[in-house]
C-alpha cells in the first residue's frame, strides 16, 4: 500500500546552518516556493555542536540586517592566543606569525546551536515549515532515477521491528528538488555519494572527532572574546588533532578538543585525550573551580577540496558538511556550510525557471570565494601526515609565504577506517582515573547531553556482521569502538559485543572509524538523541 | 460530553536541570522544553474517549507564556479540537491556575477536567485537587485506568497500597497517571491541520481572579552530591559497618 505523501516545491533534510540558509534563501527568491525542512532533533538546534567561532560573511549576504534583529552574535574576538603544549611546558607562538586564515579579528564567538534555532525563527517568519522530531529515513526515486523526495521514518516499532500499538508508517515528501544538508556523515547523504558515485576521482574523505564541554568560570579566570587554540601535548608527533578555548558571555569558556580520525593506535581514547589535556599545568589554572555544565560530540569534515564530492544529483543536492565544505585550516565550517545554501538557492530557483537540471550548481560554487577558500586550504590537512613538526613548517611556507598558491595538490591517500594499526603493534595508554572535578568520566558526561532515546525500538546502530567484532576486531585492534565512541556505546562484556544504542549522541564516529566499516548509523525515532542547549 | 484538558510547557525530563547560580531558579536559556509528561497522558485519554464516540469534543488549555502555545498545538496535533492558550508571563502558583481554569469552565462547561497527576517542574500536584474543591466536583486523582459510563466514570486510581477502584459522577476532575496509556504520535499531515485549528487568545490578568502569589521562594539550591561508596570485603565486614556505622540494623 503506498504511503502518505506531501508535495513541496523543495525538501531540505537537516536544520543546520547549510539547510535553513537554503531555505531562507529560497524564500527570499520566491516566496511562492513551498519549502519544508525535516529535523532529527527534537528542536532546531538539539543536535548541533560547534567551536564556534563565526565568520560573518555569509551571513551578511543572506541577511545583511542580523545586528539589529535580535541574532544571538555578540561576542565579538578581541585577543588571540596560540600554544604549544609540551608535558608540562607551554610556547606561547606570536599571533602575527599565524597564517592570516588563522586570524580571528573580525569574527565572533557563537553557540552554533543558539544561532540555528535563530535562524529558524528568521525561516518560519517568511514561511517555511520546519518539522523537528521527523528524521528523513529513506531517499525516494522517480523512475527515471533522479530524487523523487524522501520518506520519514516510521514510528512506534519495537526492537524486533513489530508494530507496537502507537505505530505510525512514516511518510513520503516529494519535491521538485531535494536538499541534502544533514551535517558531517549524513546517512541519507553516505547513500547518495556511492549512489550517484559522487565521489569518482576525488580523495577518500577525511574526518576528526571534536568533543567539546562548557564551562562556567569565575571572573578571574575569564577574558571574554579571548580565542586560544593549542596543539602538541597530549598528542603525539603522528596524531593529528587540537584544542579550542573560546570564552564566550557570561563567563562561560567553550572549549573543545579535535582529532583526526586518521589516528592509528586502537588503544586511543578521544574523549580521555580530551580529558587528559585539560590537566596541563597551563590549561588547568583556567577551570580549576569551576564548573562543567556542557559536554557533546561530534564528527567533523577535514577532507578539504580534494575530498569534495560533487554536489549536485538529477534531482538533489548534497550541501553543507553532509558534502564536506568546511576550511580545514580555518577551522571553520559555518560560513561556508551557508554559502553553500545560498548557492543551492540560487541553483534551485534557476533551474526550476529554466526546466534545466542542477549542474549549474558546480559552475556557481566555482566562482563563488567558497572556492577560492577552500583551494587555498587544500594542502595544509595533508600536509600533517608528515608529522606536527613537518606539517607546521609546510603550513607556514604554502600559508604565510604563498599563501595557498603553491602549484601542487597533496593527496589525501587513505580513508580513516584503513588507518588503524593492530593493537599489538601499538603501544597501550593508560589515562588517568577522572577527578569528577576538572576531568570526568563517559557516563557522568553523557548525562550532561540530555540524551535518550525511547526504549524498545530497533537498534539504530547496524553492524554488517554481528559476529565480526568478537571473531576479528577484538582480536585485531582490541575492539577499538569501547575507544573511540565518546559516550561508551560499544562495551565488550563476557565475550559479548553491547550496544548501549540509548546513549547514542549521533556523532558518527563509529561509521567513519570502524576498521572493516561495519557499523552503519541509521536515524532512530524521531527526537532521539541529545538535547544540546547552547552548543 | 466534552473534555477540558489542562497543559503545561515544562523543562523536558531529558535535560540536565541546572540552578542559577543566585539560587533565584533555575536556567531555561535555550533549554529545550516539552509538555508534562502526564499531561501528554490525558490529552491521549481525551482523544481515545473522543474516538469511542462517547466525548464529542476535547479542549486543550495551557496557561503561560506565548511559547505555551506550542503544547497546546501539541495537543491539536494528536486530536484535540480546539485550543485556549491564557497568556502569562509570570510565574502563576496551582492555586492561581485552579482558579484560572475554574472560569474557563464556567464557560466552557465540560463535563469533565483532565490534568496530568502533577507537572515535573514543580512537582506540586495540587491543581487538579484544588480545583475539584472549587468546584465543589468530585476528583479521581492518579488515574490508571478509565471507563466512561453515561453519567459516572469508574477510575483505577495508583495508590501506596496497590490499586484503588473508585466511581465518581460526572462532572468531575480526572487527574491522570504516566500508566494510562502510550500517548501516540503527532503525524505529519496532523501538525499540519493543528496549525490552523482555532486557538483563543486571553490574558490571566483579565480574568477577574486574584492571582497574588501566597508562597515566598526562599532559595533553589541543588540536592547534595552522593559520597562515593566503598567495597566491603566480605558479610562480616558488611553486616559491621551497617551496624556499627549506618547504624541500620
Amino acid at each position: 500500500m503506498a504511503r502518505e505523501a506531501m508535495e513541496y516545491d523543495v525538501v531540505i533534510v537537516g536544520a543546520g546552518p547549510a539547510g535553513l540558509t537554503t531555505a531562507i534563501k529560497l524564500k527570499q527568491l520566491d516566496s511562492n516556493l513551498n519549502v519544508c525542512i525535516l529535523e532529527k532533533g527534537s528542536e532546531v538546534g538539539a543536535h548541533i555542536l560547534s567551536g564556534n567561532v563565526f565568520e560573518t560573511k555569509a551571513l551578511d549576504e543572506l541577511l545583511p540586517n542580523w545586528k539589529n534583529e535580535g541574532s544571538p552574535i555578540k561576542t565579538k574576538v578581541s585577543k588571540e592566543k596560540f600554544l604549544f603544549l609540551g608535558k608540562n611546558s607551554s610556547l606561547s607562538w606570536p599571533t602575527w606569525l599565524l597564517p592570516s586564515v588563522q586570524k580571528n579579528h573580525n569574527n565572533y564567538i557563537v553557540s552554533l546551536a543558539n544561532l540555528c534555532r535563530w535562524l529558524a525563527e528568521q525561516a518560519e517568519k517568511i514561511g517555511v515549515e520546519i518539522f523537528p522530531g521527523f528524521p528523513a529515513s529513506e531517499v525516494l526515486y522517480n523512475e527515471d532515477g533522479s530524487i523523487k523526495g524522501v520518506a520519514t521514518l516510521d514510528m512506534g516499532l519495537d526492537k524486533d521491528g513489530n508494530k507496537k500499538d502507537t505505530y505510525q508508517e512514516g511518510m513520503e515528501l516529494h519535491a521538485k528538488v531535494t536538499v541534502f544538508s544533514e551535517g558531517c556523515r549524513g546517512h541519507l547523504g553516505k547513500q547518495l555519494i556511492k549512489k550517484f558515485n559522487l565521489d569518482d576521482g576525488k580523495d577518500p574523505q577525511q574526518y576528526g572527532i571534536g568533543l567539546k564541554e562548557i564551562w562556567e568560570v569565575s571572573e578571574q579566570q575569564h577574558q571574554e572574546g579571548l580565542v586560544m587554540h593549542t596543539a602538541g601535548w597530549p598528542l603525539d608527533n603522528k596524531t593529528y588533532g587540537g584544542s579550542f578555548i573560546y570564552h564566550a558571555e557570561k563567563r562561560q569558556i567553550y572549549l573543545g578538543y579535535v582529532i583526526g580520525l586518521d589516528y592509528q593506535n586502537p588503544h586511543l581514547s578521544p574523549f580521555d585525550e580530551f580529558q587528559r589535556f585539560k590537566t596541563h599545568p597551563s590549561i588547568r589554572k583556567m577551570f580549576e573551580g569551576g564548573k562543567r555544565i556542557s559536554f557533546g560530540a561530534r564528527a567533523l569534515i577535514e577532507g578539504g577540496i580534494q575530498s569534495l564530492p560533487k554536489m549536485y544529483m538529477p534531482g538533489g543536492l548534497l550541501i553543507g558538511c553532509d558534502a564536506g565544505t568546511l576550511n580545514m585550516p580555518k577551522i571553520k565550517g559555518s560560513h561556508t556550510a551557508m554559502k553553500s545554501g545560498i548557492i543551492a538557492a540560487e541553483t534551485i530557483v534557476e533551474s526550476i525557471k529554466n526546466k534545466t537540471d542542477l549542474s549549474i550548481y558546480e559552475k556557481k560554487f566555482k566562482e563563488s570565494w567558497i572556492y577560492k577558500e577552500l583551494h587555498a586550504a587544500r594542502n595544509v590537512k595533508p600536509s600533517f601526515s608528515w608529522g606536527l613538526i613537518l606539517g607546521i613548517i609546510f603550513t607556514g611556507i604554502d600559508q604565510i609565504l604563498f599563501r595557498g598558491k603553491l602549484p601542487f595538490t597533496l593527496k589525501h591517500k587513505h580513508a580513516d577506517h584503513e588507518a588503524l594499526k593492530p593493537a599489538s603493534q601499538m603501544p597501550k595508554i593508560e589515562y588517568p582515573k577522572p577527578d569528577g572535578k576538572l576531568t570526568f568520566d563517559k557516563t557522568s558526561s553523557v548525562y550532561l547531553t540530555g540524551t535518550n532515546h525511547a526504549e524498545n525500538q530497533p537498534v539504530h546502530l547496524r553492524l554488517k556482521d554481528p559476529y565480526l567484532p568478537i571473531s576479528y576486531t577484538l582480536k585485531e585492534y582490541d575492539e577499538p569502538a569501547q575507544k573511540y565512541c565518546p559516550v561508551g556505546v560499544y562495551e565488550i562484556q563476557q565475550e559479548k559485543f553491547v550496544i548501549n544504542s540509548q546513549n547514542c549522541i549521533h556523532c558518527k564516529t563509529c561509521d567513519i572509524k570502524e576498521p572493516s566499516q561495519n557499523i552503519t548509523w541509521v536515524a532512530p525515532e524521531g527526537g532521539g538523541g541529545p538535547k544540546y542547549g547552547n552548543m | 460530553m466534552k473534555i477540558l484538558v489542562a497543559v503545561k510547557r515544562v523543562i523536558d525530563y531529558n535535560v540536565q536541570i541546572r540552578v542559577k547560580e543566585d539560587g533565584s531558579g533555575v536556567h531555561t536559556d535555550n533549554v529545550k522544553m516539552s509538555t508534562n509528561p502526564p499531561d501528554d497522558n490525558a490529552v491521549e485519554e481525551s482523544v481515545k474517549l473522543k474516538e469511542s464516540g462517547k466525548v464529542k469534543e476535547v479542549v486543550a488549555i495551557s496557561i503561560g507564556e506565548d511559547k505555551a502555545q506550542e503544547s497546546i498545538r501539541k495537543a491539536l496535533a494528536v486530536g484535540a479540537d480546539r485550543g485556549i492558550h491564557i497568556k502569562s508571563d509570570s510565574y502563576i502558583e496551582p492555586l492561581g491556575i485552579a482558579k484560572i481554569l475554574k472560569k474557563i469552565v464556567e464557560k466552557e462547561k465540560p463535563d469533565m477536567v483532565f490534568l496530568g497527576k502533577q507537572a515535573i517542574d514543580d512537582d506540586c500536584n495540587q491543581t487538579g485537587q484544588m480545583l475539584a474543591a472549587m468546584l465543589n466536583w468530585p476528583q479521581a486523582t492518579f488515574s490508571s485506568k478509565i471507563n466512561l459510563k453515561d453519567k459516572s466514570i469508574e477510575i483505577v486510581r495508583e495508590i501506596d497500597e496497590g490499586l484503588e477502584t473508585i466511581e465518581v459522577n460526572l462532572p468531575a476532575v480526572v487527574t491522570c497517571d504516566l500508566r494510562l496509556n502510550e500517548p501516540r504520535f503527532a503525524s505529519l499531515p496532523n501538525i499540519m491541520k493543528a496549525k490552523k485549528k482555532p486557538m483563543e487568545q486571553l490574558n490571566a490578568k483579565d480574568m477577574g481572579v486574584d492571582l497574588t502569589n501566597r508562597i515566598e521562594q526562599l532559595k533553589v539550591e541543588e540536592p547534595p552530591k552522593r559520597k562515593a561508596g566503598i567495597k566491603v570485603a566480605n558479610v562480616a565486614e558488611l553486616v559491621s559497618k551497617l551496624k556499627n556505622e549506618a547504624k541500620v540494623i
